[in-house]
């Protein structure tokens, strides 16, 4: 039972379109469910006119392999908290790297390859080469960065002089072997794909290591643009048009989130891949010294405060996920609200480990997104918000961002914090944050620090404010 | 080292420079401490607390001059008392250097360092051992109550069954800390409250004590970069003038708290102001001890004007727990050169190097001016901000790079695109065509994504990804020992998970997601 190829196609360009319905249904909370489901039956459409289409063979691999992966797939990601989101969505893009380049080495073995000819044989060798290459930096990267985020490797960046130089030099020794593998007959070739395949997963490597924790958001979109490109370039391979455009809607869509991710930071995109650390805007000289004296209250006092205020907005940072602490947050939330006073959560687009990943914490523990805002809409709001209360965040409330041009992070949008009545900071201890950069809002006389850990502080408040 | 604390001589000065709080505070610096007998019976504090603290109490100031490292008071020296130092003192005092020239020179001569507590510079840092912050805080709140102990009504408005009574209105001249202070305890008596300052900046300041900002209609800004205000020009003051006679019809208390350091305070309520004031008003005068902002105003003494209007030259300085908090400054002060182990008078300080007014035999004052103001704090750090013009023509300019990087990089595209044609075979060209133009709907299709769903968008992006299982499905033989399926079967494995898990975990996420 085969399909006729025209009517393949036009599946494809049904699905297709089903793909781009489902990225687009994502931009908003309503229509986001819908985006989902027509991503799922775009994807369903797209094998089903893949396999009962002409030359396909193995039937029963295909689908033993389908069957036992979404037995895996439903599991995971079932099992998965959502405070470990970020670490399975980088494990995820890895899988997708694997299989570009194992779909590359399938495509290299493929008979069909060896019976072309001049440019039409170059041409695809090339794909293949570049479609390994993208796989494999996808594959081995994600690792790495689901590594740093599950902490089974140090978050702390890994770098040292001359490593951009390094990776230069091997790209340019990846680009020779391409050139050997573009003339070498037949299956010749082989050894050059291998020794590419190492060195681009050494690549995938270093690159992923070079880059501190914080960075992650910016990392995780980008691998996720790295797997779209490696979908895509397996399509050229493939001359399968609906592999290229889906990977190009991924890549591209991956790419933009990076992008604004950075923007965030107001760190520019190289400078966060190639990991310098510096920043793209610090003007150097000297540091601002910073004035006054750090202050502490205890859980009573801060309870008090907040029983006074009328208006609370609170910062949740990296150390609310670490803490777990989002439970209690919302139960703390909802006895300030049915006491009158008017709660909302302020979010930096940077805060956590995973673009948004604040937001499907606090949805997790039902806070409602109404009252869930981006740094733009609340920040006009901090002069006449009596209460502030920083948990777990750091780099995103500093306020050298604004005042002090030598900082490494001066000009990146923060959330001004510093401006409310009050300011409550509730941190384990007065380590810098990710940035490094100490943090002179803890000096200012309308900010009080709240030591401990958060998940324990809050409830403690809580059982204050009852 | 020996930290001695003498009587104050002045049969006004109530205060003293250490209560037992800040006796045990000395210690815990590492501090002796010499308490001269009966120092704290006018603020209340009796020597067998000062005993119990920890103090040991001494008979005479001579014992306390001669046998210290440092001497703690309030009110500044007198001639007698300067007599008894020792040399190489150091003294912590007010001392108010500005009008005290001949008082620096005797403790120069006599080589006594003396520090003048009142020339802390008022910067962010120093805002624990200022002076006079905390003492204006006392004095601001004092001022309210015994304006109210003066004035003959309530002040707030009630409804009871004799009768309504109407609050009474407070007016505060100058929002300074003694300003605010006296704000704030008007406002939470119930009395309806403005205030009245040259410096625009502190109008937020206080709205949010609860007053109203008055002001003037000419535009001219008072703040000055020492944080204290600048005198401001003849329209100006004619226009406070008229504005501050339409206030005397109607406020019943008013507080004035003018002061310019070293000058005489200025004349702000003149005499008609007086007059047109409602009998039993009452005005308090903050600034009696430097001439007054009131015409009338005798300094320690409350007068009564001919129409019937209190004016209070005199306050009671709340002195117990005015010596607390000056003995809280001079312990911070203690702390930050080093506590009793490393005391150590560094002149490279801004804060030690401003208040040490004499210093090995020589007078240090005036001292170098320093920048306080919090709006003029970045000093010459912050950027002057670009009139409209410039933004303007910076933007014009900015555009006009942009166009031509745009049309340049769009020449480089064709080229490379042209060079592609030239080259490729037909069916990459096709293949080509459609993937840029993905590219573009993919652009297109994420800009407008919220911030709050960038997790379910990567996830499921993730999931879509998963369509390499494409390239798997299509490689598969029949034949299972071919090392093709073999690789295309595990392809297809893990791409199948990513589909499916990234569909799940992303409803699951969106489930959650509730209004």
């Amino acid at each position: 039972m085969f399909i006729a190829k025209e009517i393949q196609t036009a599946a494809y360009l049904f699905a297709s379109i089903l793909f781009i319905l489902s990225l687009s249904g994502l931009s908003s909370q309503e229509s986001a469910k819908r985006g989902v489901l027509y991503g799922i039956v775009g994807m369903i459409v797209a094998i089903f006119a893949t396999v009962l289409g002409q030359g396909v063979e193995g039937h029963i691999y295909i689908i033993a392999a389908i069957a036992i992966a979404s037995v895996i797939g439903i599991l995971l990601a079932r099992k998965v908290e959502m405070t470990a989101m970020p670490q399975l969505v980088a494990i995820l893009h890895s899988f997708v790297g694997l299989a570009a380049v194992l779909v590359g080495f399938g495509s290299y073995l493929d008979p069909a390859t060896q019976a072309l000819t001049g440019a039409e044989h170059t041409i695809h060798l090339v794909e293949v080469f570049v479609g390994i290459f993208i796989g494999a930096i996808t594959f081995t990267g994600s690792i790495i960065a689901w590594g740093k985020l599950d902490g089974k490797v140090p978050s702390k960046p890994w770098s040292f002089k001359g490593l951009q130089t390094m990776n230069l030099v091997l790209l340019l020794v990846c680009v020779g072997l391409g050139v050997m593998f573009c003339g070498a007959h037949g299956t010749e070739g082989m050894l050059y794909l291998l020794i590419m395949t190492a060195i681009a997963s050494f690549i995938g490597v270093v690159l992923v290591m070079a880059i501190g924790g914080g960075d992650m958001p910016v990392v995780v979109s980008m691998l996720n643009s790295y797997s779209g490109w490696a979908a895509s370039a397996a399509g050229f391979m493939l001359g399968n048009d609906l592999l290229i455009v889906t990977g190009a809607l991924v890549g591209s869509s991956g790419a933009i989130l990076s992008m604004h991710m950075c923007h965030a930071m107001n760190r520019s995109f190289f400078s966060v891949i190639f990991a310098s650390g510096g920043s793209g805007s610090s003007q150097g000289g000297e540091k601002k010294a910073i004035e006054g004296e750090v202050t502490a209250l205890n859980h009573e006092e801060v309870a008090g405060l907040l029983k006074e205020a009328k208006s609370v907005v609170i910062v949740p940072g990296y150390g609310m996920a670490v803490a777990k602490a989002q439970y209690p947050i919302y139960e703390m939330v909802q006895t300030l609200r049915k006491a009158g006073k008017n709660v909302r959560f302020a979010i930096h687009p940077v805060a956590g480990r995973l673009p948004g990943h604040m937001n499907v914490l606090l949805a997790e523990a039902n806070v409602p997104y109404d009252i869930v805002l981006e740094m733009d809409e609340i920040n006009d709001d901090m002069p006449d918000t009596d209460v502030v209360m920083v948990i777990g965040a750091n780099d995103v409330v500093n306020p050298s961002a604004q005042d002090d041009p030598a900082s490494s992070i001066y000009g990146m949008p923060v959330i001004e914090a510093w401006k409310a009545e009050k300011v409550i900071i509730m941190k384990r201890s007065m380590s810098a944050g990710y940035s490094g950069e100490d943090n002179p809002l803890f000096y200012k006389p309308n900010s009080e620090m709240l030591y401990g850990d958060a998940k324990a502080s809050v409830e403690k408040l809580l059982g204050f404010l009852r | 080292m020996k930290v001695g604390v003498p009587a104050e001589i002045s049969a006004n000065e109530l205060r003293v420079a250490a209560t037992p709080k800040t006796v045990k505070r000395l210690q815990k610096q590492g501090f002796e401490v010499y308490i001269q007998k009966g120092a704290g019976l006018k603020a209340n504090y009796s020597d067998k607390e000062f005993e119990e603290a920890g103090a040991k109490i001494v008979q005479t100031a001579n014992e306390i001059y001669s046998q210290s490292d440092i001497v703690l008071k309030v009110k500044e020296p007198a001639a007698e008392e300067i007599a008894m130092m020792r040399e190489g003192l150091v003294m912590l005092s007010y001392l108010w250097p500005a009008q005290n020239q001949d008082l620096l020179q005797k403790l120069a001569d006599k080589k006594v360092n003396a520090v003048a507590m009142d020339a802390i510079p008022r910067i962010s840092r120093a805002q624990k051992m200022d002076v006079l912050s905390s003492m204006a805080n006392i004095a601001g709140y004092r001022a309210v109550i015994e304006g109210s102990f003066h004035f003959g009504r309530f002040l707030n408005g009630q409804i009871t069954a004799a009768g309504k009574v109407e609050p009474a209105k407070v007016l505060v001249i100058g929002a300074g800390v003694a300003g605010l202070a006296a704000l704030g305890a008007a406002y939470s008596l119930g009395a309806i409250v403005r205030a009245f300052d040259t410096r625009k900046e502190v109008a937020e300041q206080i709205q949010s004590m609860g007053g109203t900002f008055l002001t003037v209609e000419i535009e001219e800004d008072g703040a000055t970069a020492s944080g204290y205000s600048k005198e401001m020009s003849k329209e100006f003051i004619e226009a406070e003038m008229k504005l501050f006679l339409e206030q005397a019809k109607e406020v019943d208390i008013v507080i004035t708290t003018a002061q310019i350091p070293g000058k005489p305070a200025p004349k702000l309520w003149l005499d008609y102001h007086v007059a047109a004031m409602k009998p039993g008003s009452v005005v308090v005068d903050l600034a009696a001890s430097t001439g007054g902002n009131c015409v009338l105003t005798k300094n320690g003494e409350i007068v009564t004007s001919e129409n019937g209007v209190i004016i209070v030259g005199k306050l009671n300085q709340l002195p117990t727990q005015a010596s607390q908090l000056y003995g809280n400054n001079l312990c911070h002060l203690l702390d930050d050169m080093g506590k009793a182990e490393k005391f150590k008078i560094d002149m490279e300080d801004a804060v030690v190097s401003r208040a040490m007014v004499t210093y090995n035999g020589k007078i240090n004052w005036p001292p170098a001016p320093l920048q306080v103001s919090p709006t003029a704090g970045g000093g010459a750090k912050k950027v002057a901000a670009p009139t409209p013009e410039e933004t303007k023509a910076a933007d014009e300019a900015k555009a006009k790079k942009a166009a031509v990087s745009t049309l340049v990089s769009l020449g480089v595209v064709g080229a490379l695109l042209l060079l592609v044609g030239a080259f490729a075979p037909p069916a990459f060209i096709q293949h080509f065509t459609v993937f840029v133009l993905a590219v573009f709907v993919g652009w297109q299709v994420i800009t407008n994504v919220s911030h709050s769903l960038h997790t379910p968008l990567m996830a499921v992006t993730n999931a879509i990804s998963g369509i390499i299982v494409v390239g798997g499905l299509l490689q598969t033989k029949n034949d299972a020992g071919n090392i093709m399926t073999i690789i295309a079967s595990i392809a297809i494995l893990i791409a199948s998970i990513n589909i499916v898990g990234g569909f799940v975990v992303t409803h699951r996420m969106l489930k959650m997601f509730k209004k």
